[in-house]
């Protein structure tokens, strides 16, 4: 698992004044440098390097996946294989409607699955349709399925390192 | 707060901006008036909806998506079996933590399934000790052993 350096003290400070969203000003950038003692140009600078880096994956909107319709979401869980997983689930990450698709470990006999592919759709029959769809990419080496929608969000604030911004 | 779980009746314009802004927001000084001009709208109105949306939780968060790893921190799924009648107990205890970012209900005997991210790797043992301990509950844990591609966008 590929690991990054840790932030140096002014990109830190960037990422406490901005993990909570960028604010709603014609100049934005030039908002947080004023908070920070940092130009507008720094700011942008700094951003830059960061998506660079990988550590800023993008900067943009975290829709609600309810809100657009999209109110099934489903966490399908396959017991697969282990010779076969690692081409399989290439395989079940490049269908289109696969949002996260991670090989992860089990926890028997609780938990006897492998592989965790999340699939949002706007019903739980959408949703059933296309786990089809994977149940067929992975074929006889799935020994065991299941799917566990979510039915309520508790908590959805995303990363928030600690300190003073 | 309480997290949105219906569906919105959203305006045209509206999907037309939530679409525009899950790319790439640019980095230049004015950047919501770029956006705007992209869409053919005044900068008033784009940040002006943009915080409806926000408001109305229609989108959760507007700004940089971090990963924690690239900065020497880790994310970790995890799970618990939680009672019934602990449910609303052990979700404040779970959710308190800010290392929790996401914390779900779902259809399970393991019903509650959280993503913790910290800064730093040992973060990981001690978020996981702490709640343990504030629930008596045992922490399953779900590190990914390997990622996938994936490519999705939501279309609003």
């Amino acid at each position: 698992m590929k690991t990054g350096q840790p932030l140096d003290e002014a990109d830190r400070r960037l990422v406490l004044a901005t993990q909570a969203g960028l604010p709603l000003v014609a100049r934005p950038y030039e908002a947080i440098g004023a908070q920070l003692g940092m130009s507008s140009e720094e700011v942008r600078r700094r951003l830059d390097g960061l998506l660079a880096r990988g550590v800023i994956r993008r900067i943009g909107a975290v829709p609600n996946h309810y809100a657009l319709g999209y109110v099934a979401n489903g966490m399908s869980v396959w017991d697969v294989d282990d010779s076969k997983l690692d081409e399989l689930g290439e395989a079940v990450g490049h269908l289109p409607f696969v949002s996260h698709c991670y090989r992860r470990p089990r926890h028997l006999p609780l938990w006897p699955y492998n592989l965790f592919a999340m699939v949002h759709g706007k019903s739980r029959e959408e949703v059933r349709g296309h786990l089809a769809a994977i149940a067929e990419v992975l074929g006889s080496a799935c020994r065991a399925q299941d799917v566990l929608f979510s039915t309520r969000i508790l908590k959805k604030t995303g990363l928030r390192l600690g300190g003073e911004s | 707060m309480a997290e949105r779980q219906q569906a919105a009746a959203l305006s045209e314009l509206d999907r037309r901006i939530i679409n525009a802004l899950q790319g790439d927001f640019p980095l230049v000084e004015a950047p919501y008036a770029a956006v705007a001009d992209r869409l053919g709208i005044a900068e008033e109105t784009l940040l002006a909806r943009l915080a409806a949306l926000l408001e109305e939780r229609v989108l959760t968060r507007f700004g940089p998506l971090f990963q924690v790893e690239r900065m020497g921190g880790r994310f970790l799924l995890a799970a618990l079996a939680v009672p019934e009648e602990r449910f609303e107990e052990v979700s404040g205890e779970v959710n308190a933590l800010p290392a929790v970012a996401h914390n779900y209900r779902r259809e399970h005997a393991l019903n509650m399934w959280f993503v913790l991210a910290t800064e730093t790797p040992e973060g990981i043992p001690e978020a996981i000790a702490r709640i343990e301990a504030a629930t008596g509950l045992p922490v399953f844990a779900f590190p990914k052993e390997r990622e996938f591609f994936v490519e999705l966008k939501l279309e609003a």
